[in-house]
């Protein structure tokens, strides 16, 4: 098997699970905790391609340097607003958050 | 593919699909860290030494200990109420669909390969690529973390304070 391959298919496989993650749970920070996950499944699409690509560059190497700085913070972004939310409504269940719903 | 490689992806995927399907959500967090360290052990696998510590400090160090805390300040330690049986009924073949459809076009894909791959990058290089090609996103990357991390602190800042506070500034 290609590495490239093999990087690529255990990437998207972890993109699977961060996605059925974030459709199916309804705590707000397992909903991050997804999230989290699918960044890091594109990290390691870029590190795959960074080192077996067919253009030899370092960009995509310092691209995840900055992807991960983007990661961390959003997830401090996003666990303040689940605080909020929890203050808010006392409870970090999305489905309590429906005051939008039309 | 070395025997290394078989067992640092299967670790990553395992502790992954635990921490998206256990109850107690401080299980998950665990899992979840220890996902996040299979992922630094892949990128080791590939030469990207750099990426896997940056990966341990930020994701192992930071990311995790921030979501046991946001479980703590949240009170959801206790298990979960399970979700709904038409909720994952229409979203577990949501996500294997998603997940089936890349595999495919992975595997369907002749993707170009380099014979010889590529090296690691010095420290000193990766410096330099950053402070020249690189220079404004990382000056952007600063200001977000700046104008991210004065905005997490005062979006969780506790609402009787920023009450006391405009109590202050009008007295």
């Amino acid at each position: 098997m290609n590495p490239l391959h093999a990087f690529l298919t255990v990437s998207a496989i972890l993109f699977a699970i961060g996605f059925a993650g974030v459709v199916t749970r309804r705590n707000a920070i397992v909903v991050l905790m997804g999230i989290e996950l699918m960044l890091n499944a594109a990290n390691l699409n870029f590190i795959a391609f960074w080192k077996y690509g067919a253009v030899p560059n370092v960009d995509g190497y310092i691209f995840v340097l900055f992807s991960i700085a983007i990661a961390a913070a959003e997830s401090a972004v996003g666990l303040a607003l689940v605080i909020l939310i929890y203050r808010h409504f006392k409870s970090a269940n999305l489905d309590d958050a429906n005051r939008l719903r039309g | 593919m070395p025997l290394s490689f078989y067992i640092l992806a299967a670790v990553t995927v395992i502790s992954a699909l635990a921490a998206m399907s256990l109850r107690n959500l401080v299980h998950c967090a665990l899992c979840l860290a220890l996902s996040f360290l299979g992922m630094a052990g892949l990128f080791l696998h590939m030469n990207a030494g750099f990426v896997a510590f940056a990966q341990i400090l930020v994701y192992v160090g930071a990311v995790a200990i921030l979501i046991v805390f946001a479980i703590l300040l949240t009170r959801s330690a206790e298990p979960a109420r399970s979700p709904r049986a038409s909720s994952l009924a229409f979203s577990i073949p949501l996500a294997l669909v998603v997940g089936a459809i890349l595999i495919n076009a992975i595997s369907s894909t002749n993707l170009p390969f380099s014979a010889n791959p590529a090296n690691a990058p010095t420290v000193r290089e990766l410096g330099h690529a950053l402070m020249t090609t690189h220079v404004i996103p990382l000056e952007v990357i600063g200001l977000l973390l700046t104008v991210a991390l004065l905005g997490a602190i005062v979006i969780a800042l506790p609402e009787q304070t920023s009450s006391a506070q405009k109590g202050a500034v009008k007295s």
